[in-house]
């Protein structure tokens, strides 16, 4: 029954990532236009004109391209870049696995700060301890990733001369200079990451308090916190792990503000780069990349939550 | 001649007595009315507050946007020939005080014609979708999942190098990827209303399809949109000027919050404030809208709006 419904769930997944990749094509590769009008401008000839569509197949119909282009994406050939003519899977390589390092250190803090945070304003609800996490995270989410990059930045390099306000990586850096190279941006998205993710965990065990075993356990006496770490906690873990990956999922809209703030050289920033130079081959494999990324931990939120809560699996 | 009349008005104060006393019995519905905390009163006041700067700005401002009036760029407050710069001065000598001012109106304005394009698209298809149903309510769904399968700065990002960056290219991106997510909510509050008894009771008198839209659905959609607007307005804000930050968005030289964040980045290692202060600007008024929406929703007791959030 379990596996039948996660099974569902990964096939649910696999037809969002097609409409995904029809959505991209489409707006990328129809929508704009002659693709090579916008790449030799106005003042072409109709000759070469001719000769780059013959190139770049646009005589073929639309759904023919796009086959094509799905084709070239599953093997790995990501196309060449406008900006240049530099292979596109070369210049994702490296920055790819910058990006992985950035949100990897992120999770590994943000997840046990966040719940332990989140446990902690649920034990002590009504307190001026509670009041401040609450406030607190609710400034966070609703204020841009931006403004916290800028106010960290502000204080931490500014005024206290502790961090660099940039992340320039190089290769001969000690690895003490390259912690303090990353603090910044990984500092910056812990904040943005956990906000959500301790207001979920307060409101899951908040939720669950008020069950009737819960009562039953308070009426024995049992000492507060004991329930919320012995009967609230595991009650509320399926909950829990859903934020957690749908936040994680969240990291991929923070990481392109962070990345480009503090010139991170991450696969966001150069996604952004390839938006203002307009080069839509690099901006198709990136957003392909990152939003096959996205519906992945959504997926993986999907799952941790059915096969946590054994009521899920079986629907009415 | 005039007797009748009179008994008219007569029976129909008797009436009017009657639905008084009727609202008083213990099982009446409760009647709306929102008391706000102070912190909600104080959140009010700034939306308020920069909703008239939005308007007004331009004959308030000491400065037009573009003047370059400043002694030097990144400057602390100080005064010369041309008037006083209360902020200082941004990245090209302009005076930071006026263009947050300014900014206002470009900002709010933009975001909030993106979330009414939003709306109207969102609760027509939404409405649309529950009244019909079957193969219209289908074709929406999926292509509306998907939309929100994404994350929205993905799309934004993915549009912009496709059509480029102007104001009204970024209002009808920002409109038609937040009008997915206000067809979820207009949809599921259609299709919750369509199956009441008063619904029912409409039909069977014989009403039409667009009378019970009108006189019976957006009336009750109506409180539970009206909460969520204040949601969705904050998201579009944040998604608009995450855009202008990125340097997609509203181009220079007009002033706009997010890109005044971005160009005044550089002065900060001078010690200047004037990529703070628009930053600030924006957290007061997200944060103000959020407190009002979290102040309302506690108040009516969660209920089907917040079920949506």
């Amino acid at each position: 029954m379990m596996l039948k419904m996660v099974l569902r769930r990964i096939w649910i997944g696999l037809a969002t990532m097609v409409v995904v990749s029809v959505i991209v094509f489409v707006m990328t590769s129809i929508l704009p236009g002659d693709v090579a009008q916008i790449v030799l401008g106005q003042s072409a000839t109709p000759e070469t004109l001719a000769a780059l569509r013959a190139e770049l197949g646009l005589n073929e119909p639309a759904y023919i391209r796009y086959f094509l282009w799905l084709g070239d994406l599953a093997t790995g050939d990501l196309g060449t870049s406008k900006a240049g003519g530099a292979a596109i899977a070369d210049l994702i390589g490296g920055r790819f696995g910058n990006t992985m390092v950035l949100a990897g250190l992120v999770a590994l803090i943000s997840i046990p700060l966040s719940i332990f945070l989140g446990l902690w304003a649920a034990m002590h609800p009504g307190t001026w301890l509670d009041r401040t996490v609450t406030f607190g995270t609710l400034s966070t989410i609703s204020v841009p990733e931006f403004f916290i990059a800028t106010l960290m930045v502000l204080i931490l390099a500014v005024n206290l001369h502790w961090l660099p306000s940039t992340a320039l990586l190089r290769d001969d850096m000690t690895f003490f200079e390259l912690l303090l190279g990353l603090a910044m941006p990984i500092i910056t998205l812990v904040i943005v990451v956990s906000a959500q993710m301790i207001r979920m965990t307060r409101a899951g065990i908040l939720n669950v308090m008020n069950s009737p075993y819960i009562e039953m356990a308070i009426l024995k006496g049992v000492p507060r916190g004991r329930i919320i770490l012995r009967h609230a906690f595991f009650n509320a873990v399926g909950p829990i792990i859903n934020v957690i990956a749908l936040n994680l999922a969240y990291l991929v809209s923070g990481v392109v503000i962070v990345e480009t703030i503090f010139a991170y050289p991450g696969l966001a920033k150069l996604m952004i780069d390839g938006v203002q130079t307009r080069d839509l081959p690099l901006v198709q494999a990136c957003a392909m990349i990152f939003c096959g990324t996205y519906v992945i931990l959504i997926l993986i939120a999907d799952i941790g939550s059915i096969v946590s809560n054994p009521r899920l699996r079986h629907p009415k | 001649m005039n007797q009748p009349e009179t008994q008219n008005t007569e029976k129909g104060q008797e009436i009017i007595e009657q639905i008084n006393k009727f609202d008083e019995l213990p099982d009446a519905p409760p009647k709306r009315k929102i008391k706000l905390s102070w912190m909600g009163k104080i959140a009010v006041a700034i939306v308020v507050f920069w909703l008239v700067i939005a308007f007004i700005g331009p004959w308030i401002a000491p400065f037009h946007e573009m003047d370059m009036d400043g002694d030097d760029s990144f400057m602390n407050a100080h005064s010369n020939e041309y008037g006083t710069f209360v902020l200082g001065t941004d990245y090209l000598g302009r005076d930071t005080f006026s263009r947050v001012i300014w900014g206002a109106r470009m900002t709010i304005g933009i975001s909030l014609a993106s979330t009414i394009l939003a709306y109207f698209v969102g609760i027509t298809l939404g409405i649309a979708a529950a009244v019909k149903g079957g193969w219209i309510d289908m074709g929406i769904s999926r292509v509306n999942d998907a939309i929100l399968a994404l994350p929205s700065i993905m799309l934004g990002l993915i549009a912009i190098a496709a059509f480029g960056s102007s104001i009204p290219i970024l209002v009808i991106i920002a409109g038609l990827i937040y009008a997915a997510s206000v067809f979820r909510i207009a949809r599921a509050l259609g299709l919750d209303i369509m199956v009441q008894d008063f619904v029912e009771a409409a039909r069977v008198r014989g009403e039409g399809v667009w009378w019970i839209i009108r006189s019976e659905v957006l009336p009750n959609a109506a409180m539970p949109l009206a909460t969520d607007f204040g949601l969705r307005l904050v998201f579009v804000v944040l998604f608009i000027s995450s855009l202008s930050f990125l340097g997609l968005g509203v181009q220079p030289p007009q002033a706009d919050w997010g890109s005044m964040v971005r160009e005044n980045l550089a002065g900060l290692t001078y010690n200047s404030w004037a990529a703070v202060w628009p930053a600030f600007a924006i957290a007061s008024f997200t944060i103000a809208i959020n407190l009002i929406v979290d102040d309302i929703s506690a108040k009516s007791g969660g209920g089907l709006a917040k079920k949506m959030v």
